[in-house]
């Protein structure tokens, strides 16, 4: 399946991954806003880790079983991310507060 | 007893069947991180406030830098076998849990001086998730060390007998190892940058 190790392109990946790191921490200095600061990082770690998974791990030549385990898995990460979503959803033991009713015409 | 398909492929999957079986336990791995990453989202955006710059970015950093350089030496440890090129192979692997272990050493520093501040899980929310993240992290490193020293004493003698195979399970003790340097990864900046 790989019979020609491409070792230059191993070393390649390693030099960038850990470029990224460095710009990972020197973005940090910068001090931008949580939800900016929070995409910046969030993107590069999903850059280091598609480059991690893809060369590393051979995952961009790999058997369909192999994607069909991890589209699995996927779905069901998805589902593992969203359920914090439930938390704010969930209403129950929060005091409903009914808008006060209007006055009565006192006969 | 053999046990079939070690290294040829089997006729219905296309694969072996320890490559299989890895991706199949690296699935379950990603659903037990996922959780506590999910855990984490739930207590982050549950608090009041959140403590920022509690963490040694520096170490954390060098600490990233460490298990790429491993992860770089892992991958460098399966290709030379299949170079053919076994003492290259050795000092990739060697190179490989050494790296580990200082891995885990900058841990050990990191924690001594938070339980020296008293700093434990019990101080506040973000520690305890951070230990526990870490914990599990630190696990898994220990996990790969004791696979790569097995690789690398009593169970280095497989290349002599069986090529193929022992290369089939350098390349699953890669995959593993990729794996826990990738979850770093996202470990990193999420504890110790936001």
């Amino acid at each position: 399946m790989h019979s020609a190790p491409p070792i230059r392109k191993y070393i390649f990946i390693g030099a960038a991954l850990l470029v990224f790191t460095g710009i990972t921490v020197a973005a940090n200095q910068l001090h931008f806003a949580v939800p900016l600061a929070v995409t910046v990082a969030l993107i590069i770690a999903i850059m280091k880790g598609s480059m991690v998974a893809a060369v590393f791990m051979h995952l961009s030549d790999e058997k369909k079983w192999i994607y069909g385990a991890l589209l699995l898995t996927v779905a069901f990460f998805i589902v593992l991310m969203t359920i914090p979503l439930f938390t704010v959803m969930d209403t129950i033991g929060t005091p409903i507060h009914h808008p006060p009713a209007a006055e009565q015409p006192r006969h | 007893m053999n046990i079939p398909y070690t290294v040829e492929e089997r006729p219905d999957t296309g694969l072996a069947n320890g490559r299989l079986g890895i991706w199949l336990f690296l699935a379950s791995e990603v659903m037990l991180f996922g959780a506590l990453f999910s855990t984490y989202i739930i207590l982050r955006t549950g608090s009041v406030e959140w403590p920022h710059g509690e963490l040694n970015v520096a170490l954390g950093a060098v600490n990233t830098i460490i298990l790429i350089t491993s992860s770089v030496t892992m991958v460098m440890a399966w290709a030379s076998l299949k170079l053919h090129n076994w003492g290259r192979h050795r000092l990739y692997l060697i190179a490989t849990f050494l790296l580990a272990g200082v891995f885990l050493v900058n841990k050990y520093f990191e924690y001594a001086d938070h339980f020296a501040r008293g700093e434990g899980p019990a101080h506040s929310t973000f520690l305890a998730i951070y230990f526990t993240l870490t914990g599990l992290h630190g696990i898994h490193i220990l996990g790969g060390m004791v696979v790569m020293l097995y690789f690398i004493g009593p169970g280095a003698k497989m290349w002599k007998s069986n090529p193929d195979q022992f290369a089939n399970r350098i390349e699953y003790t890669g995959l593993y190892w990729h794996f826990v340097d990738l979850v770093w990864i996202f470990l990193f900046p999420v504890l110790y940058l936001l």
